[in-house]
């Protein structure tokens, strides 16, 4: 129901790395699941709309108004690497752009 | 005389007014137990001895006073799911191992205004995946009734530490049945407010439609307190309800007269085992005996909640569980050369089996071409589904069925076949996609091991559900058992199914 | 597609996506500041960092002034509107997935078909607003040697989106799209509009077509750094296009960088796959209701215009259309304009000196009038003393650079340079003379009838008196002197 290079692709989309073992069993488990899932397509939902907000509410908002900020040292506080007040990752290249 | 780490809060309360004892003392026998059973049950992930007696000394001299917060001094477990500033928050993951979070969740902030003690965090299957808390990159919690047995999940730890003694009362979190299925499995209380009821704030999301925080204890009393407690508008939860919330503890009834509970058909077709199936059928007839008026209903979109659920919440978890990729906070994988190595290989490191194939579900259910097939598809059942409670509701005042198909299971009984455990969940995830209350109140042994009777009520009607489970609770006997003290781990005593 | 025959000329189909930060107090979804300059990581909170647990709660202002844009732009308000998540991994993006707002089937952003018209060549521009829609900004990126450093105080900003119909036919359109769009949008008081600060960026699409063709295969252009860089990118990028298809060449669908160094446009290395950014609805924000009474507060509220104060100025102040269009193209100057002529009631005049060296200043330094220190009442000094004749043209042009660079009033440095205009006729009478006398040649052909020596003659009046003299009153005086009519 489900092959290699979708696991694959779909693993790449989730940044997952696996190893040819690990996408094989998921390939199986995830076929199985997705089979069960499959079983929506009896049930006939024309003009059905699909629900997304389960409350009736609209319009949440909050005034404009500023509170303090985290300070600095708390805002880095759990990161695994921090220079100068940035945050530090792997160099991005153009090509890591989302675009 | 019961000890004190068995009292229910009310008792407690009592007592404390009374000047038989006090919050240090209370907080003091309930660490002992913890001592004395902690290596076995693993309820707990994180405790804070000298934070709690702190605690507890601050509130020593108001709880005499009549004037006292509702929670004065009363011992809490929180699951660790759930923000708690500057104390360690791991949802069960290694990707957040030693992570403290720099605020407190909403829930916490009025657990702690309301004079509770936070006692410390509690296990759950990781990011609250899972049906048995074997999930859990810490090991598993085991069932105080039968340590060879789950105490069932995604909230095993708050749960098996209430059923034990080793808190008074919890919080838990529900998504497909994460609170109740726990409660059902270890005979105690547990509740899944109505989506909205409770602020989410702090809550670290799994699936963002479905999650609710609820209380979890050993009495109805006792979680009608805590739903109090906890509930409202929050205003830092764009999906928190602006509805009053009722002294819910003050209005619980005990007679069910004039009250329609409606038998909801589907849940007792095959896969439901027959020891529970008889105990959840007496239970319904003690509600008749009550005076309520019971009768059939029913929901054939319930058969379509399960396969509805394990797209929308998977869908929902591989977009919230995004944010855990190495950069700002939590594990991350050392010698990344690159970007893509960076977070491919810390999520691959950081996230165990169960969540990874929730997110690679989700994911193609969201994906290109997918999306309508799945996601949109799941979404359109969900109206079905809402749609069919409405109707049933016009009838009747609360639906009720069990909670699990099974008793609790034995470890590692359902770990290699993830479709089998997802099937454990059937009669709880209706309510979850409907937004529904449900709450899980014990109604006997089967083999020696709890079954609950589920209470299912109108949106923002918790009220009637406690009525009547408190009703119920209060014309049984099953409340008032323990798990036998130091259960050993059984071998063929009590087959689940 | 087959070679282009020479002679057939290919349309240039251009449509842009605007970014434009919105001028709140506080972010998008969470109460920290929106700023600008702050040390990094000092401007986030739970929710903007997305740590677990957080949830976003829409800022209401943004709202209003996405509907005050909306209305700007004629566009046609949805009555109701999601937010949606944009799922994407990237650093600049702490939960990697950004709320934005998706138009897709039964799903309408904030505001619709819309329309901006400016003035070009004899006539006026139409261009379609397809939508605006609100979003949140996400953090910066520093790239240093071997790493990269992350800063979050962006992220969380409230965006509003703006995007064309393709629309747009030329590198010189677009320019001229981005300027007026600009300037409604400060006029609306929306935002502050600067590319500089990036409180508005900007996107291109860019193909071509054969005329009466289908549409060809787009490029997306990035990086476009400021509204000059827009236009030099997209003629780049025009002309590439156009020698690929005459050498036979398709053009490839994919996203190109403006490199404002080379002046050209690179491509990344081809994707193995388009991104899939998995929409759907925002669980976490509950639907937006924008009902007919909301958005009458807002029409009510609605700043002037940039149209309606152009022709203001064109009917109450009498200037011509073109001054009127330049006055107006930036908030800044209109205001600087209007609070001048408070003081100094010529607006012609006025006009003039802002949109001549004025203006010429402002481009060289690449800034805005209230970038710099003068002041209104500044350069309504300086007008009046020309006016009054205590200065001469000249002068004011030297005074008037001094008073951009340094903020000073007109008098004061008329006073300390020592450059009033000498009017007093006794003096200049006595300078006339010597110039006469020193110039004998040209005072013959001023008594002879030739008219250009009466200009030399002033010139060297003006040297000798550094360029203070009077120059009407010297003109007059040496034709009396010489006897010329």
């Amino acid at each position: 129901m489900i092959d290699d290079r979708t696991v694959a692709r779909v693993a790449r989309l989730s940044r997952l790395e696996l190893s040819p073992e690990e996408l094989d069993r998921f390939r199986h488990q995830l076929g199985e699941i997705l089979e069960y899932v499959q079983r929506l397509n009896a049930l006939d939902l024309a003009g059905v709309p699909p629900t997304a907000h389960v409350l009736p509410m609209a319009n949440v908002m909050r005034d404009d108004e500023v509170r303090p900020s985290l300070t600095q040292e708390a805002a880095l506080a759990n990161a695994p690497a921090v220079e100068n007040g940035y945050f530090v990752v792997p160099p991005v290249i153009a090509e890591d752009s989302p675009e | 005389m019961t000890a004190l780490p068995d009292l229910t809060a009310g008792e407690l309360r009592a007592r404390y007014r009374r000047g038989e004892t006090s919050p240090a003392e209370a907080v003091r026998a309930v660490f002992e137990r913890i001592d004395a059973q902690e290596r076995r049950l693993h309820a707990y992930l994180y405790v804070d001895r000298e934070a709690a007696l702190a605690e507890a000394a601050r509130w020593d001299g108001v709880v005499r006073r009549d004037d006292a917060p509702p929670l004065a001094g009363i011992p809490v477990a929180v699951k660790d799911n759930i923000c708690t500033q500057g104390w360690p928050t791991t949802c069960g993951s290694r990707i957040l191992a030693g992570y403290r979070p720099p605020y407190d969740a909403t829930v916490v902030t009025r657990l702690r205004r309301a004079g509770a003690i936070i006692l410390g965090k509690a296990n759950c299957d990781e990011f609250a995946m899972g049906s048995s808390t074997e999930n859990s990159a810490y090991g598993p919690t085991r069932n105080p009734w039968d340590e060879a047995r789950v105490p069932g999940g995604t909230s095993g730890g708050p749960t098996a530490a209430v059923a034990a003694g080793e808190a008074t009362l919890a919080l838990g979190s529900d998504t497909g049945g994460s609170i109740r299925q726990p409660a059902a499995f270890c005979g105690v209380v547990g509740m899944k407010p109505t989506y909205g009821r409770v602020s989410r704030y702090g809550l670290v999301a799994f699936a963002s439609s479905l999650d609710q925080i609820g209380p979890i204890a050993r009495s109805v009393r006792d979680a009608a307190l805590l739903l109090q407690v906890i509930a409202g508008r929050d205003p830092a939860d764009s999906t928190s309800a602006d509805v009053e919330v009722p002294a819910y503890g003050d209005r619980l009834a005990t007679s069910l007269r004039g009250v329609r509970l409606g038998i909801i058909r589907e849940f007792f077709a095959e896969g439901l085992d027959a020891g529970v199936a008889a105990a959840v059928r007496d239970a319904i007839e003690t509600c008749r005996s009550l005076g309520a008026a019971c009768e059939e209903v029913s929901l054939p979109s319930a058969s379509f909640a399960l396969p509805a659920y394990y797209i929308v919440a998977p869908a929902e978890a591989s977009s919230n569980l995004a944010r855990y990729a190495g950069v700002h906070f939590g594990h991350r994988t050392s010698n990344a050369a690159d970007l893509i190595t960076l977070y491919s290989r810390t999520r691959r490191e950081g996230f165990g089996a169960e969540v990874k194939r929730r997110i690679m579900i989700g994911t193609y259910a969201l994906s290109s071409g997918y999306y309508e097939a799945f996601y949109l598809r799941a979404l359109r059942v969900r109206t079905l589904i809402r749609r069919e409670f409405e109707t049933a509701f016009n009838r009747f005042d609360a639906l009720v069925g069990p909670v699990t198909p099974t008793t609790a299971f034995r470890l590692g009984e359902k770990v290699d076949d993830p479709l089998q455990m997802y099937l454990s969940d059937v009669y709880t995830v209706p309510l979850n996609l409907a937004g529904l209350p449900g709450i899980s109140v014990p109604c006997g042994l089967v083999g020696g091991l709890p079954v609950g009777l589920q209470v299912i009520g109108r949106a923002f009607d918790e009220q009637t559900i406690l009525n009547v489970a408190h009703a119920f609770e209060q014309a049984t006997p099953f409340h008032t058992r323990r798990p036998p003290a130091g259960a050993p781990a059984s071998e063929g005593r009590g087959r689940a199914s | 597609m087959p070679p282009t025959e020479t002679g057939v000329r290919h349309e240039t189909i251009i449509g842009l996506e605007v970014h434009v930060q919105l001028s709140t107090a506080s972010k998008m979804f969470c109460a920290c500041a929106v700023a600008f300059g702050a040390p990094p990581n000092t401007r986030t909170c739970p929710v903007c960092l997305g740590l677990p647990g957080s949830l976003p709660v829409l800022n209401r202002r943004a709202v209003d002034l996405g509907v005050r844009t909306a209305l700007a732009l004629g566009c046609r308000i949805q009555p109701e509107s999601q937010f949606h998540r944009k799922n994407y991994y990237y650093p600049d993006l702490p939960k990697n997935y950004q709320i934005s707002q998706y138009q897709y089937m039964d799903h309408p952003p904030l505001a619709t078909a819309g329309v901006l018209r400016f003035p070009f060549g004899n006539g006026l521009k139409e261009i379609g607003i397809r939508r605006v829609h609100l979003e949140e900004d996400t953090g910066k990126l520093v790239h240093v040697p071997g790493r990269s450093l992350v800063d979050y105080n962006r992220c969380g900003t409230p965006l509003m989106e703006v995007v064309t119909e393709p629309d747009l036919r030329s590198a010189e359109e677009a320019r001229l799209f981005l300027t007026h769009l600009r300037a409604l949008l400060q006029f609306a008081e929306v935002t502050s509009g600067r590319l500089e600060e990036g409180t508005f960026r900007c996107d291109a699409n860019l193909s071509l077509r054969p005329p009466g063709g289908p549409y060809g295969t787009r490029t997306e252009i990035k990086n476009m750094n400021s509204l000059r860089s827009v236009e030099r990118a997209l003629r780049f990028e025009e002309g590439r296009q156009r020698e690929a298809l005459a050498r036979g060449e398709d053009v490839i669908q994919e996203t190109r960088h403006w490199d404002e160094d080379r002046e050209i446009t690179f491509a990344s290395r081809e994707k193995e796959e388009a991104q899939d950014y998995r929409y759907f609805p925002e669980p976490d924000l509950v639907p937006l209701h924008v009902d007919p009474t909301w958005v009458e507060r807002i029409r009510s509220g609605l700043p002037e215009l940039p149209e309606a104060r152009r022709r203001r100025y064109v009917e109450t102040l009498g200037l011509p259309e073109h001054d009127a269009g330049l006055l107006t193209a930036t908030r800044a100057m209109a205001e600087f304009f209007e609070a001048t002529i408070r003081l100094f009631s010529k607006p012609k005049v006025a006009g003039n000196w802002l949109i001549g060296d004025i203006a010429a200043y402002l481009n060289a330094e690449g800034r805005e009038i209230d970038e710099v220190p003068i002041r209104p009442e500044h350069l309504a000094g300086l007008l009046a003393l020309i006016d009054t004749g205590k200065i001469s043209g000249r002068s004011a042009k030297e005074i008037l650079e001094e008073m951009l660079r340094t903020g000073r009033p007109a008098e004061a440095i008329v006073q300390e340079r020592g450059l009033a205009q000498i009017s007093d006729e006794g003096t200049l009478d006595s300078v006339v003379q010597e110039v006469i006398a020193e110039h004998p040649g040209p005072a013959g052909d001023v008594r002879a009838g030739k008219d250009q020596a009466v200009a030399f003659l002033v010139g060297q009046v003006m040297k000798k008196t550094r360029g203070r003299a009077n120059p009407t009153m010297v003109n007059r005086l040496i034709r009396e002197r010489l006897g010329a009519g």
